[in-house]
């Protein structure tokens, strides 16, 4: 839950040719200045040095639907509250700033489309949006897409981002991870295929539950993945954490995620595996 | 800490008091007597006074008072014939949790118990109660056993939450968390959770779906320890006690919001002040929960189950958000 303090300020709000082109940037991890539209033609993914800077729902939407098939759903469902919680601001009004700042109503987007022709229910968080925290709305979103998948006899396609679960709705928060995964094991039984993408960071309560339950999971290059904050642990072992800790390689080396693939390969992987989980044309058991 | 907590220094002073006078009182004498039953008076009102009031914050510092009784005391107060199981088959036995089969009363059954350990020798053993991934699959595969052979399955709650080591993350503790939430939600034997005092977040939930949940009076139950929540919302751990209040973590809170099926009570002051009434009151809930979900065929006890889980959160449906300017893409990073 600690991702929330890098939650950037003032991201991506306006129309995609309002960003200004024709200026340089530098990449986050290697320094390298690069061209904005050189950078954006690849997929946002510096040619230096590969890092994937984190990009928005709608992106990955871009990305991995086939075009004019995408339906969104649910984007009616807002969160209410329960503790009337406050901290240094209401939380209401840290949702009302999130929307404002986003234009979404919530930490994820769900929906259905098409890859490669095949129907298929999909669910996108969006870091930009408190930190992709999971409190009511995301888990009953996914929990509603889960769901779609099932009543469609579709996959499932969850593309996660998120520090974890939202701690301005407590125990709610956590109740969603349970939630999530109760419903993942009706899927499981009617042997539909999840796929569940792992993004930049993927941790705590979102990786502790749905993120960590596809059949195949799949993480971007250099994410940041785990249970617990690096700081706590960290703090736990009172020495500094070894490099590459808590990253996709390591999940990848220690068989936590099936492979690590490169955001310009990823459309082309789920469409293979969706192939492949179609079975050879037998009735399914 | 000297056995008892800051707000109850004027009982524990009172209390002192009283066992001084005691102490002096060689042979009868009526004023004597008469002026300790006046005292004994002011201690029950005073008791009355300070607990019937507890903060969160209060009852979080009672949850982890350290003479407060641990699941091995329930196991030993509840259970006859009681074989310990050991290990996940995968990586090594976890002391932070302890499964095992006994009967309770007539009943038998699996307990998955969350131990913290009393003297510091004992708290090492058991690491404090914080699971490693090999505890969650220790458990995972115990109460897969107790399934195959119909028993059903009591799980008793008590940990800081699940460990935070490199150790933990290397042998995958999100997955081994997360496999259990779902593999539990399934399992199709009846399980009673007893939150018996704290609850931290994943690191209890990995352990805790079942289809009656219930919880000691003082224990807490939260998306996260008070102390992290102030560090991260309030930038600073000693906010505890505001995190407490607004976490909403304490036994009714759930009971208000439906995350819990019923409070246990506890003796006045707390668990430890009286164990083996705590015990008796816990145990006759906890079979009448089994006895309950007995009756039920496991199919509509499952799907129950489900429901529950599925049921939970709070949200609103607001039709002006379809009008909301629908996002659009860009980076976030470039901005
Ligand atoms: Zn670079």
């Amino acid at each position: 839950m600690e991702w929330f303090k890098k939650n950037r300020e003032g991201v991506a709000g306006g129309e995609k040719k309002e960003i200004p082109k024709g200026l340089w940037t530098k990449c986050e991890s290697c320094g390298e200045i690069i061209f904005v539209r050189e950078l954006e033609k690849n997929r946002w993914v510096c040619p230096k040095c590969n890092y994937h800077f984190r990009i928005r729902f709608s992106d990955y939407l871009e990305l991995l639907t086939d075009p004019d098939t995408w339906k969104e759903y649910d984007r009616n469902i807002t969160s209410a509250d329960p503790l009337r919680f406050k901290d240094s601001k209401r939380y209401p009004d840290r949702i009302r700033e999130a929307r404002k700042k986003t234009s979404l109503t919530d930490a994820v987007v769900c929906g259905t489309g098409k890859i490669g022709g095949r129907a298929v229910s999909v669910a996108v968080m969006d870091f930009s949006f408190i930190g992709g925290s999971m409190g009511s709305v995301v888990g009953e979103k996914i929990a509603r897409a889960i769901e779609r998948a099932l009543e469609r006899k579709i996959p499932l396609i969850i593309v996660s981002c998120s520090g974890g679960a939202r701690m301005q709705e407590g125990i709610l928060s956590l109740m969603q991870m349970a939630k999530t995964s109760a419903l993942l094991a009706q899927l499981q039984k009617k042997n539909l295929p999840f796929i569940s993408v792992l993004t930049n960071p993927t941790t705590a309560g979102v990786m502790a539950s749905y993120a960590s339950l596809g059949d195949v999971i799949i993480a971007e290059p250099k994410a940041l993945l785990g249970f617990a904050g690096p700081r706590v642990i960290a703090q736990t072992i009172g020495q500094e954490l070894p490099p590459g800790f808590q990253s996709s390689e390591f999940f990848l080396e220690h068989g936590f995620v099936d492979m690590i693939c490169e955001r310009k390969e990823l459309r082309r992987t789920i469409n293979l595996l969706l192939e492949y989980f179609s079975g050879n044309g037998s009735p399914r058991a | 800490m000297n056995g008892y907590l800051d707000f109850e220094k004027p009982i524990v002073e009172l209390e002192k008091k009283i066992a001084d006078i005691r102490d002096f009182a060689t042979g009868e004498s009526v004023e004597l007597s008469r002026e300790i039953a006046a005292l004994e008076k002011k201690l029950e009102r005073l008791q009355k006074e300070i607990y019937s009031k507890l903060t969160r914050w209060q009852r979080v510092q009672l949850a982890r008072h350290p003479k407060r009784p641990t699941a091995s005391d329930y196991i030993k107060a509840w259970m006859t014939d009681f074989v310990e199981l050991h290990g996940d088959r995968g990586f090594a036995d976890d002391h932070a949790v302890i499964t095992g089969l006994g009967k309770l009363d007539n009943l038998k059954l699996l307990v998955v118990a969350q131990e913290k350990g009393k003297d510091t020798k004992e708290k090492l053993h058991h690491n404090f109660g914080m699971m490693h991934p090999e505890g969650y699959r220790k458990a995972l595969r115990t109460m897969q056993l107790a399934a195959r052979f119909g028993l059903p399955i009591l799980v008793l709650i008590d940990t800081p939450g699940a460990f935070p080591g490199v150790g933990a993350e290397e042998r995958g503790q999100a997955e081994a968390i997360a496999r259990n939430l779902r593999e539990m939600a399934v399992l199709p034997v009846p399980i009673v959770v007893v939150i018996l005092g704290e609850g931290a977040s994943g690191g209890a939930l990995g352990v805790g779906i079942g289809d009656r949940i219930l919880m000691l009076e003082n224990a807490w139950y939260s998306v996260i320890s008070p102390e992290g929540c102030a560090a991260i919302l309030w930038r600073d751990s000693e906010k505890k006690e505001e995190a407490a209040e607004a976490l909403k973590l304490a036994s009714f809170d759930l009971l208000e919001m439906g995350i819990i099926d019923k409070i246990l009570p506890e003796p006045l002051g707390g668990a430890h002040r009286d164990p083996k009434k705590t015990f008796e009151t816990a145990k006759t809930e906890v079979l009448a929960a089994f006895g309950e979900l007995s009756v039920l065929p496991p199919e509509e006890r499952l799907l129950h189950r489900i429901e529950k889980y599925r049921s939970m959160g709070r949200y609103t449906v607001d039709p002006e958000l379809e009008e909301l300017p629908s996002p659009v893409a860009g980076p976030e990073a470039n901005q």
